[in-house]
């Protein structure tokens, strides 16, 4: 190839025929660098003009490989297109032996490279819902076995990969403290700024700390924990289970024996149930704390007022119910995820779509459930 | 090594000078020096864990020597600067162990990838052109076809169409039978000895399928990972039945090894 880079490293000449037909001859290397403008400047002279015979002759070609049969079969297709025949002529052993295992008389036919997708937007459609259905359904049943699966480690607590369990509370908790923290700080601090500037107006400075305390432990709380756990850990779940069924690991465990759900989805399921509800409690915490920093700096209160009329606002019921809607997204981010997981099939880039879809359901199922969980305490509480 | 160079009229393509190989303070390879020629097939063997695939690896640039050369068509890719390595990388394509084709994009994708990178070809003449190449490793009809929804073997064969697509003077080749059946791994025999005929493309092969070498080796190296280097170099058959080392000898006619 490096030598084709060579300007000189090809030439043609045409000449006619007596009988009415032209003779091209092709001469130097016929390859990979030489193809494309070998048909940029010969199709053109083909092309357009009815020729009854074009023989090309490859008496003086010097190297020929699949690129140079790119070039004939085009030539050939171009002169038959136009109700012309072709021919070839000096063909030697070599080249005779790479058209021939080219097929290079059968590549007539050119058909494009089908689209995949079936063309009726009906048959689209059904499709489509078929795959949402099948999809339903593997849902259904892989929720039945993480069920089957936790109510065995609940009959035998020793089965349960305890290590593991560990190690993704470990993961999912305590390596993610740090940003949870930082958020609900700064997200606490917002809320009491953007509250006091209202609530400065009516000289009810002191119910800052009311406000703060009561969204982040009922909602906001429980809400960004859920989606920083679902950006990191529910992401990292279906990227870890689609690389083990890509590179057959499911398989191997199942054939080993071992329960994939009970092996692989539990101790993260439990490790996340168990550590997000502290998660969320951190969360409520430095929420508070911003809102306090505010309230003392901006407010001219004291830290002691703030804290007081947090402690007067808050019930106990308020941190628990917030504590056990963060226990349910856990466990939808962790099924989900999981799930997403073992849905993969094929490679990379699957396991990459499971990823963003682990994410993006979560977070939606987040706000739906919290929602349910908002109706719930309206006609409940 | 003598008798290689003795061969008159080859030209030496790929020239492996004292290279010494270490994954961090140990040391794989030691003083590896051999020639191989424009045109032939050469075969890179040994048993389990005595450094092929780490030699391959050091051939085609994945890894830089420790100490040595590696010189391809005249260039040191152990010291070339990134241009001339990369004019290098479009001499060569190599076939990984498991085809290495990119999941997301069907085989006509992955084959016509490297094709609209590197030649003004219009898009009608890649799609002949990636039609023939399918055809020459006999996968006509797979041009839509994503990488998960074929055979192993398949796979194999498509890697060979993709590392083949700008005909490359040399083709390395990491374990072309392994996980493919007796039929399967003729065929690819079969494959490379015809492209060897019909292109002249260089082949480098790392393999310890005996059937194989004895099928398509024109020379041999055999490593050992105690010798840490090459133990044998020559023709397959006659090293089957005259080497002098115990050891090559019970490789080639498939004895167990003392183990004690």
């Amino acid at each position: 190839m490096a030598k084709s880079d060579h300007p000189q490293s090809w030439n043609f000449e045409v000449s006619d025929h007596f009988s009415g037909g032209i003779i091209l001859h092709l001469e130097g290397r016929m390859d990979a660098a030489s193809a494309a403008p070998m048909l940029h400047r010969i199709i053109p002279l083909v092309k357009g003009r009815s020729i009854r015979s074009l023989a090309v002759d490859l008496k003086e070609v010097t190297y020929f490989d699949d690129f140079g049969a790119l070039v004939l079969v085009e030539l050939r297709d171009t002169v038959t297109r136009g109700g012309g025949e072709f021919a070839l002529e000096n063909v030697n052993e070599k080249i005779g032996e790479i058209l021939s295992i080219l097929n290079f008389e059968a590549t007539q036919e050119r058909v494009p490279f089908a689209d995949k997708r079936s063309p009726n937007v009906f048959s689209r459609l059904g499709e489509g819902a078929l795959r949402h259905l099948s999809e339903m359904k593997f849902l259904t049943s892989f929720a039945g076995s993480v069920f089957l699966a936790l109510g065995h480690i609940l009959f035998h607590p020793r089965s349960l990969r305890r290590d593991d369990t560990l190690l993704y509370m470990q993961k999912t908790g305590v390596d993610a403290l740090p940003i949870v923290g930082l958020i609900s700080f700064l997200l606490g601090l917002i809320i009491a700024f953007m509250s006091s500037v209202q609530l400065q107006q009516f000289g009810a400075n002191v119910y800052v700390a009311s406000l703060v305390s009561l969204a982040m432990t009922r909602e906001l709380g429980p809400i960004m924990t859920a989606i920083i756990v679902a950006g990191r850990s529910g992401s990292a779940f279906a990227a870890e289970l689609g690389t083990m069924k890509v590179s057959e690991e499911v398989d191997a465990l199942f054939t080993m024996g071992f329960d994939p759900t009970r092996f692989l989805v539990v101790p993260k399921l439990l490790a996340s149930v168990i550590v997000v509800p502290f998660l969320t409690l951190f969360s409520d915490l430095f929420g508070i704390a911003g809102g306090l920093l505010v309230g003392v700096f901006m407010l001219d209160l004291t830290a002691g007022a703030y804290i007081a009329k947090t402690v007067e606002t808050l019930a106990l019921f308020d941190v628990y119910w917030g504590l056990l809607k963060s226990a349910v997204f856990a466990l939808l981010i962790s099924w989900i995820g999981c799930f997403r997981g073992f849905r993969v099939a094929g490679g990379a880039a699957s396991v990459g779509q499971a990823t963003t879809s682990a994410v993006v359901s979560s977070i939606f199922l987040i706000i739906l459930t919290d929602s349910v969980f908002s109706v719930i305490l309206r006609y409940w509480g | 090594m003598n008798s290689a160079s003795e061969k008159k009229g080859k030209r030496p393509i790929i020239q492996v000078r004292d290279l010494e190989a270490r994954y961090g303070e140990e040391v794989i390879l030691n003083q590896v020096t051999f020639d191989v020629y424009d045109g032939e097939i050469f075969v890179i063997l040994g048993g389990s864990g005595c450094g092929k695939s780490t030699l391959l690896k050091h051939m085609v640039g994945l890894i830089r020597p420790y100490a040595g050369q590696v010189m391809i068509d005249g260039d040191d890719i152990s010291r070339c600067d990134t241009a001339t390595f990369h004019r290098v990388l479009r001499k060569i394509g190599i076939l990984y162990q498991g085809g290495a084709l990119f999941g997301s994009m069907t085989l006509a994708q992955n084959i016509s990838l490297p094709v609209e990178e590197y030649t003004d070809l219009t898009p009608e003449a890649i799609v002949a052109l990636v039609r023939m190449k399918l055809s020459l490793v006999h996968l006509n009809g797979y041009e839509d076809h994503l990488p998960s929804e074929i055979s192993g073997g398949m796979k194999k064969r498509a890697g060979l169409a993709r590392a083949m697509a700008l005909n490359p003077k040399i083709l390395f080749f990491d374990e072309p039978s392994a996980g493919l059946d007796p039929v399967t791994s003729a065929g690819i025999d079969h494959l490379i000895l015809h492209i060897n005929k019909a292109l002249g493309t260089t082949m480098v092969i790392v393999t310890h399928e005996l059937q194989s070498i004895f099928t398509v080796a024109q020379r041999v190296i055999m490593l050992d990972s105690e010798a840490k280097g090459i133990i044998a170099e020559g023709d397959p058959e006659f090293l089957r039945d005259h080497s002098s080392n115990p050891t090559v000898r019970s490789f080639f006619n498939r004895q167990a090894e003392d183990i004690s």
